[in-house]
């Protein structure tokens, strides 16, 4: 029978929550990985193990490995490094496995891949020697790499995101890069036309549907492409905030995504009414979603990897809060119930059907 | 030979380190070269790679502040604190 892993990180630890298929129930594990602070944690189907990308202030980055859903776990930060004398890398940030290839986002903003399950890590080098990247400054979270995507059909084609230096794009498995931003806004710099900022755009996540379209939500709208990042639409209209961190897309039905609108000021859901809001149309329309959800004084904020779905038939949906709260929709946010509370400050959410 | 005196929030990664432990090594860089030969690993979580120290990593030798440069005597205690910092 199938099994959802939920994969939770927090700013005090990994934690790990299981169910059957129905989603109904679930048990907690963790805190794992020392409580260091963890940014991200991702399933390797080619090891079969859970890893976390976690940076702590004393010690320095690392990429945690359980092999044995978090009875066990090692580190390692080995090649996870700047050249002599650059500033050094501080945390680990995103994870995205690829086939036999595991990359690491960290920060500040740089690439690192693993071929060996994680253990050891060499530089896209390629990607900070771009020269637009003296442009890159960081946002309020730091210059982090926060989400890489893989064309699952062609390894040598992804896309990488920064804050605050935007979205950059390879398609020779990362010898080379370009940054694709036209369309999207940089507000905060006052002296660029709206849209034609090659680079500096502050990208909160980056997703792509079963089509190949990407979605990102910026701090400046929410924005689609349909060609690779080359040019990007916005899709803001209909949504109570242009603001916001996370986007998800559905893992097999095209144009269909899920944001979570924050206030811009709070950085908190609009009105203290907690919602997620999901278009099937690729951004032309949205729709708001709050059964389940608290609908008063609820003051919540959901981090840029903190809302994901999984792959069963009906899809689910989850999100973790600032506030260490996790919610899951097992109809694709129709619906919704919380499954955990006064974790620590959820930074992601992943999941992984496990058979068996 | 140095006596390394170690934090527990450091040893807790490496089953097995000890709090105390005895070290060769004529400078902290070698000393910390020993630590990641028992531990490996042990000297990415202590040095970052400018190469230094890593920023809320202090290193004292026989009771003074030192970097990766200090000099460790035969039979020093090298104390490893991590700054009290954080939340």
């Amino acid at each position: 029978m199938a099994r959802v892993l939920l994969m939770v990180g927090t700013k005090k630890g990994a934690f790990l929550m299981q169910s059957d298929g129905d989603r109904r129930d679930w048990s907690l594990e963790g805190p794992f990985c020392a409580a260091w602070p963890v940014q991200d944690v991702a399933w390797d189907p080619a090891t079969r193990s859970v890893l976390a990308a976690a940076g702590n202030a004393w010690y320095g980055p690392a990429i945690w490995r359980s092999p044995d859903l978090g009875k066990t776990w090692e580190h390692s930060s080995e090649g996870m490094a700047y050249p002599e004398a650059e500033t050094p890398v501080v945390a680990a940030w995103s994870l995205l496995p690829a086939g036999d290839t595991i990359y690491a986002g960290v920060e500040p903003a740089g690439l690192f891949r693993s071929q060996d399950g994680g253990v050891t890590w060499s530089h896209v080098s390629a990607l900070r020697e771009h020269p637009t990247s003296a442009y890159w400054g960081p946002g309020a979270g730091g210059l982090i790499l926060h989400h890489i995507v893989v064309d699952p059909a062609d390894p040598a084609r992804a896309w990488i995101a920064i804050s605050a230096a935007g979205c950059y794009a390879t398609e020779d498995g990362g010898a080379s890069w370009e940054p694709r931003n036209k369309g999207v806004r940089t507000d905060f710099l006052p002296d660029v036309e709206p849209g034609t900022a090659e680079v500096g755009q502050c990208v909160h996540s980056l997703q792509r549907d079963a089509a190949g379209r990407l979605f990102q939500q910026n701090h400046c709208g929410v924005y689609r492409s349909d060609d690779g990042a080359r040019t990007w639409q916005e899709i803001t209209a209909g949504l109570p905030s242009q603001f916001g961190f996370p986007v998800a897309v559905h893992p097999r039905t095209p144009n269909t995504a899920w944001v979570v609108p924050l206030d811009e000021d709070t950085r908190a859901m609009p009105g203290g009414r907690a919602a997620v809001w999901k278009t099937t149309d690729g951004g032309d329309s949205w729709k708001q979603l709050t059964a389940g959800l608290p609908g008063t004084q609820a003051h919540l904020n959901v981090l840029r990897s903190a809302l994901c779905t999984d792959t069963l038939d009906q899809v689910g949906l989850y999100f973790g809060t600032g506030s260490g709260s996790v919610f899951v929709s097992g109809d694709e946010g129709e619906s919704w119930t919380e499954i955990a509370r006064h974790l620590p400050a959820v930074t992601s959410v992943e999941t992984v059907v496990l058979e068996g | 030979m140095a006596t390394v005196i170690l934090p527990a929030s450091l040893t807790m990664l490496f089953p097995g380190a000890p709090r105390k432990v005895e070290v060769a090594g004529a400078t902290v860089r070698e000393v910390i070269a020993g630590l990641d030969e028992l531990w490996p690993g042990m000297a990415a979580r202590l040095c970052d790679e400018r190469p230094a120290l890593r920023r809320h990593i202090t290193v004292f030798v026989a009771g003074e502040r030192t970097d990766l440069h200090g000099v460790v005597p035969p039979g020093a205690e090298v104390h490893v604190v991590p700054a009290v910092s954080g939340g």
